[in-house]
């Protein structure tokens, strides 16, 4: 038998969690550029801070603006609450502050944004939490990695930067037979190409800097709780079935039920860290997602259009795409990315770190910079900028060579794109020896 | 607070405090596929102020162990039989939906242990779809979807939570899908059946409220016209903008209702 259908995806981008303005009747959601919130009385004073009423306290812990942008995220992933954060790094660690202290320890594919990767390898030890990181293609890799103090596994839904695709379905798997929940970082998807939650994911991290927003104005964070995870049964996660002293020993699951970990999250993390979004972030991070699957749709087809150009070029020795032949992944790809793979791939040049420079500089369309999921295309050379530290050994470590160029396709015209890159291509072939 | 209740262990919501025999005491009863969580927000605050709140989770619910009761007087008489395992000699009960009809016949046939009633999200008889019971026979998940969709107001099928970061049709729906197989159907099939509503509130002899969603599908306000006027001097609040899920679309204004009688 079928039920009522819900409202789409695009209808839910543009409407869920906002109401016109009780007050003014402004159909667009308002800026609430305010610190704080007025009371009516004492009483009600105190039943905001004792979690009796809805309503707003301090845009440190809430904000209506935010409110709006946190429920249209969770309504598009299919969650039951999401929190909004300064920025995608923010989001990460409230997740992971959330649900462990010190002494625990986490499983996270190797193949991930470098921030993040800063963030469990090199920061996160020194409170006590260590990373194994294991290889984003083997889930028995990440099963092998567990140990008894193990409280999350994390990957991106495709790595860094070789496009990895998580097998979303299988790791989660292999989480959820330990007693864990999976984490994925859906920043170059978006719920346009791919709903994690739906495959078996418990918790999405989003930096809405990227395709989200859409046009490279602002930094923000997601955090998106499933609720599907059953923190009690697990016996693992103490911060949300056993009292909080921090809070009158409330007990988050006994009193929120499916949103114990999200309610957690904002009553602590985001109370005490203090890595809240700017409501006007917020507001542009919706404006940003009204126009998702437009964008989306556009951004996939320039790539592929883009990616069929490069592969025919001949000082291109690779194209890192998984819907192309020879990605380790297509087959996946195909799986669980139908609609597309994103709009951020990188390619090879012969030539290596002198041609990669070259390619980059010579280019006027493509902007030089390091973000992604802009409207506008970015092009990167990792040698010489984000990884210039690393040697030619330590940059095949990761994956990337010394003529290794990372795009994120915008949506301009393609003709213009594919000008570009032939100009810069031209750059590229001179300095490798090329002709053309 | 896990106690045992007809032999089988009832779990009640209490704020973490002991009940005190000295203080008033609010009894808070979801409706269809729920559980004790619908009521955090209420609980707590009539905990703090001053008053022993007891949130259950009805048989084969949430936390309390046991099969779900087949009638909406069987699930009276549990209550009272927690009340009993309480200590609690009288209580003031709020109820929606499903728990609104246990509350009603509560007060009707237990008066002396009832000292007030706020009946929200209710009518009388509360007929049943035979789409929704079917599929709730079913277990079919359709059944989640049609209270989860019809029990929001148009206005909020969208969304538009005051509690912020919850998506409201989310959480509702997840509380849905982690009821045990089979529970919605016996309690839809209790309100379905339960026609006696009318005449029990006729013998209602404690302050009696009424608080409905102006924009309520399941239960609209004109099917409460027989209950309203079976009720000796209801006290009627209809809240703008609510459906029927009223503690999750208006939290506030449900709260500033219940104090005219509790």
């Amino acid at each position: 038998m079928a039920g009522p259908d819900y409202p789409g995806l695009d209808t839910l981008a543009l409407h869920a969690g906002a109401q016109p303005d009780p007050s003014t009747g402004a159909r667009a959601t308002p800026i609430y550029q305010s610190a704080s919130f007025c009371f009516p009385d004492s009483d009600y004073a105190a039943s905001l801070f004792n979690i009796e009423r809805a309503g707003h306290v301090y845009s440190r812990l809430s904000n209506p603006t935010n409110a709006v942008l946190e429920e249209r995220i969770a309504a598009l992933e299919g969650g039951v609450g999401a929190i909004a954060t300064a920025s995608g790094q923010a989001a990460l660690h409230l997740a992971i502050i959330t649900l462990m202290g010190a002494s625990s320890h986490i499983v996270a594919s190797a193949a991930l944004y470098g921030g993040s990767h800063n963030l469990l390898a090199y920061t996160l030890p020194r409170f006590g939490i260590e990373t194994t990181f294991v290889d984003p293609r083997d889930p028995q890799a990440f099963a092998n990695a567990i140990q008894d103090n193990t409280r999350l596994v994390f990957g991106e839904t495709l790595g860094n930067p070789s496009l990895d695709v998580l097998n979303i379905p299988a790791i989660a798997e292999v989480a959820h037979a330990a007693g864990l929940p999976l984490m994925v970082d859906s920043t170059t998807t978006t719920p346009y190409l791919i709903k994690p939650f739906e495959l078996g994911a418990d918790i999405i991290q989003h930096s809405a800097t990227k395709f989200l927003s859409g046009h490279g104005i602002v930094i923000g964070g997601l955090l998106v709780d499933s609720s599907q995870f059953e923190w009690e049964a697990s016996g693992k996660f103490p911060t949300l079935s056993e009292p909080y002293e921090g809070f009158h020993n409330l007990i988050f699951t006994e009193e929120f039920g499916p949103a114990a970990m999200i309610q957690r999250a904002r009553k602590e993390g985001l109370r005490d860290f203090g890595a809240c979004m700017a409501p006007t972030s917020a507001f542009h991070i919706l404006q940003g997602i009204e126009t998702l699957s437009v964008r989306m749709s556009r951004h996939v087809e320039n790539t592929r259009t883009i990616t069929a150009f490069l592969l025919e070029q001949e000082p291109v020795t690779r194209v890192g795409y998984p819907e192309l032949d020879g990605h380790p992944d297509q087959a996946l790809a195909k799986e669980l990315l139908p609609n597309g793979c994103g709009a951020v791939f990188s390619f090879d040049l012969a030539g290596g770190r002198e041609a990669g420079i070259a390619f980059v500089d010579a280019l006027s369309v493509f902007s030089h910079l390091a973000n992604i999921g802009d409207a506008k295309s970015l092009v990167i050379h990792p040698a010489s900028t984000t990884h210039h530290r690393m040697d030619a050994e330590a940059l095949a470590a990761g994956g990337i060579g010394e003529g290794t160029i990372r795009l994120s396709i915008g949506l301009e015209d393609p003709k213009d794109l594919i000008a570009d890159l032939k100009r810069g291509l031209r750059a590229a072939g001179k300095k490798a020896g090329g002709s053309r | 607070m896990r106690i045992a209740v007809n032999g089988e262990t009832a779990y009640c919501y209490t704020n973490s405090r002991d009940i005190e025999t000295d203080k008033p005491t609010v009894v808070f009863i979801h409706g269809s596929g729920m559980d004790h969580t619908v009521w955090t927000l209420a609980s707590r605050h009539f905990a703090r102020h001053g008053n022993n709140v007891v949130s259950v989770d009805l048989p084969g619910h949430g936390r309390s162990t046991g099969s779900p009761l087949a009638t909406v007087e069987e699930m009276a008489s549990w209550v009272i039989a927690m009340l009993d395992a309480l200590a609690i000699t009288d209580a003031a009960l709020v109820g929606h939906s499903l728990g609104s009809l246990i509350a009603l016949e509560c007060a009707a046939s237990h008066s002396d242990r009832v000292r007030a009633i706020a009946l929200v999200g209710t009518s009388s008889p509360m007929p049943v779809s035979d789409a929704i019971l079917d599929a709730a026979e079913a277990d079919d998940h359709a059944a989640f979807d049609m209270l989860t969709q019809w029990g929001f107001s148009k206005r909020h099928q969208f969304g538009g939570n005051r509690n912020s970061g919850i998506w409201m049709i989310g959480n509702t729906l997840r509380l849905y899908e982690r009821s045990a197989p089979g529970v919605l159907f016996h309690d839809m099939r209790a309100c379905n059946e339960y026609t006696s509503g009318t005449d029990q509130a006729a013998k209602i002899a404690c302050p009696a409220m009424l608080i409905l969603g102006a924009e309520d599908r399941l239960t609209p306000v004109r099917s409460t016209r027989a209950l309203q006027e079976a009720i000796p001097s209801p006290v009627v609040e209809i809240l703008p903008g609510a459906g029927h899920t009223i503690m999750v679309e208006a939290p506030n204004a449900m709260l500033d209702a219940l104090h005219k009688v509790l």
